[in-house]
């Protein structure tokens, strides 16, 4: 990938991110007083282990655990005819009940909107969640669904063909986020 | 996303093992992993082939094979259509090509054909005007249950290399051990066939395989037993003197386990004989993945079905 280009721009460094997920954290603590209904869901791939260091962060506010899950979207995209299934992605694996809880969704970067669709649509064939909430690292903009966050990190103005790239240690050795110029061709 | 290589299946067709690199075999297997836990949920279902049809042809007794597509479909959200060659216009005369030809013009997104005679799905392939998937064509292949035996050994060996395989059982009549064999030699795996000689085809070392007679040989040092179904109907066929003989000799019993390695497993596509070709004892023991392959059976159609009719255009 050409992600090291002499176009890559670092919008977010390793501490901007650390920073960033505790102001998110202590948000979600603001918002949801009762944490002990909520549950954090990972949008994979790299959902995952921002829900997980979310959830290291609240424990560090008030000392509650709060359940993580992983949840695969791809078998819910409307765009599987023109961007082709991905073969190595990781199962769903949520080991818990969501039926009444507060389900925080989690994701990278929020773009169309239509990922955060199927991720809904994902978890409500799991059970019937009291409240769905989502948290992005990254807001790009370029919404094609009437869909918007409830804990954004960072808002990133972007045009649409630039690319959005985040690193996260658990996923890829590193703490980052790039934003590179189109590419050509 | 980068599409991999490994993305192209769309509109392709499955026909054998033999189309696919051990690539596309992982990435079958890799897809069909992430749809077991569907088939965990309260709502079996995902909207991911909504619009889609599957027409099911078989011109062949099934349980297993239809129901399983059956199955594998519906929690996709597809709809699927079954047709048996007892039920169809076949009875009344008219040919393969024809039927074939008008199940095309319905615009089904699939057709899963079984059928007696070897090369028929290939056959159906020139003219269907969609994937046609091979739901086993007479002794030559059955591609879908080759490829839930290589995602039942690989949850429980991690890797499908270099392994010990013993086949036993009617290899001559088993389009299973066929295209079991071509899989696993993909894999560089050390494949032993056994059963007896009236039930081995001629030849079978062109297939880079060893022969033997005896079981307790074939079992020796196996990472898997792959037991195949004995057709009572062969002996009629006087392929083999009587069921007692056949399994005096040719019977998975514990005795026999004894010499396969301690963690080895045991698969049979079924429907099994018990006491004739594996006894219950080691059928419902702890070797036995048998049931596990039924339930693999339905996330790996799911698979085949999601990625020959929803991938990539």
């Amino acid at each position: 990938m050409k992600n090291d280009g002499a176009s890559a721009k670092v919008v977010l460094s390793a501490p901007d991110i650390g920073r960033t997920l505790a102001r998110l954290a202590h948000e979600i603590t603001e918002k949801n007083p009762d944490c002990s209904n909520l549950v954090l869901v990972g949008i994979i791939t790299r959902g995952v282990p921002l829900a997980a260091r979310l959830s290291e962060k609240i424990k560090e506010i008030n000392g509650i655990e709060i359940p993580v899950g992983a949840l695969d979207v791809t078998f819910y995209r409307d765009d599987l005819a023109r961007k082709g299934p991905n073969l190595n992605a990781s199962p769903t694996n949520i080991t818990f009940d969501i039926t009444g809880k507060t389900v925080i969704l989690v994701d990278d970067v929020l773009f169309t909107g239509r990922s955060i669709r199927a991720a809904i649509d994902a978890i409500m064939d799991l059970g019937r969640p009291g409240k769905i909430q989502l948290a992005a690292l990254l807001d790009r903009g370029h919404r094609e669904l009437p869909i918007r966050a409830d804990y954004i990190g960072k808002n990133i103005p972007t045009s649409r063909d630039e690319r959005v790239m985040v690193k996260l240690r658990e996923v890829d050795g590193e703490d980052a986020v790039f934003v590179t110029g189109a590419e050509n061709g | 996303m980068v599409d991999s290589p490994l993305v192209n299946f769309k509109g392709r067709h499955l026909l054998g093992i033999d189309d696919l690199s051990a690539d596309e075999i992982i990435g079958l297997v890799n897809t069909a992993n992430r749809f077991v836990e569907v088939s965990e949920r309260e709502i079996k279902k995902l909207p991911t082939l909504r619009g889609k049809t599957v027409v099911n042809l078989f011109f062949e007794p099934s349980t297993r094979t239809r129901t399983s597509f059956e199955i594998a479909g519906k929690r996709l959200s597809a709809d699927v259509i079954n047709i048996s060659a007892q039920s169809s216009s076949v009875v009344k005369g008219e040919t393969f090509k024809d039927t074939v030809l008008n199940l095309a013009s319905m615009r089904p997104d699939a057709l899963v054909i079984r059928h007696p005679s070897p090369g028929t799905p290939l056959y159906a392939s020139k003219f269907a005007g969609c994937p046609v998937i091979n739901g086993g064509d007479g002794a030559h292949a059955h591609p879908t249950q080759a490829l839930l035996d290589m995602m039942t050994i690989m949850e429980r060996r991690k890797s499908l290399k270099n392994l010990n395989v013993a086949i036993i059982g009617d290899v001559l009549h088993s389009r299973v051990a066929r295209s079991n064999i071509s899989a696993f030699k993909r894999f560089d795996a050390n494949i032993t066939v056994c059963g007896p000689k009236t039930l081995m085809p001629a030849h079978m070392d062109n297939f880079g395989v060893r022969v033997t007679h005896d079981i307790y040989e074939a079992v020796e040092g196996a990472d898997v037993i792959m037991m195949l179904r004995i057709q009572t109907e062969r002996m009629a066929q006087g392929l083999f003197p009587s069921l007692r003989e056949y399994s005096s000799r040719f019977c998975l019993d514990s005795k026999v386990m004894k010499k396969a390695k301690p963690d080895a497993i045991v698969t049979h596509p079924g429907p099994i004989n018990r006491g004739i070709e594996i006894s219950s004892e080691v059928a419902d023991g702890k070797y036995s993945v048998i049931l596990d392959q039924v339930t693999h059976g339905v996330a790996m159609r799911m698979a085949v079905l999601y990625l020959l009719c929803g991938g990539a255009d």
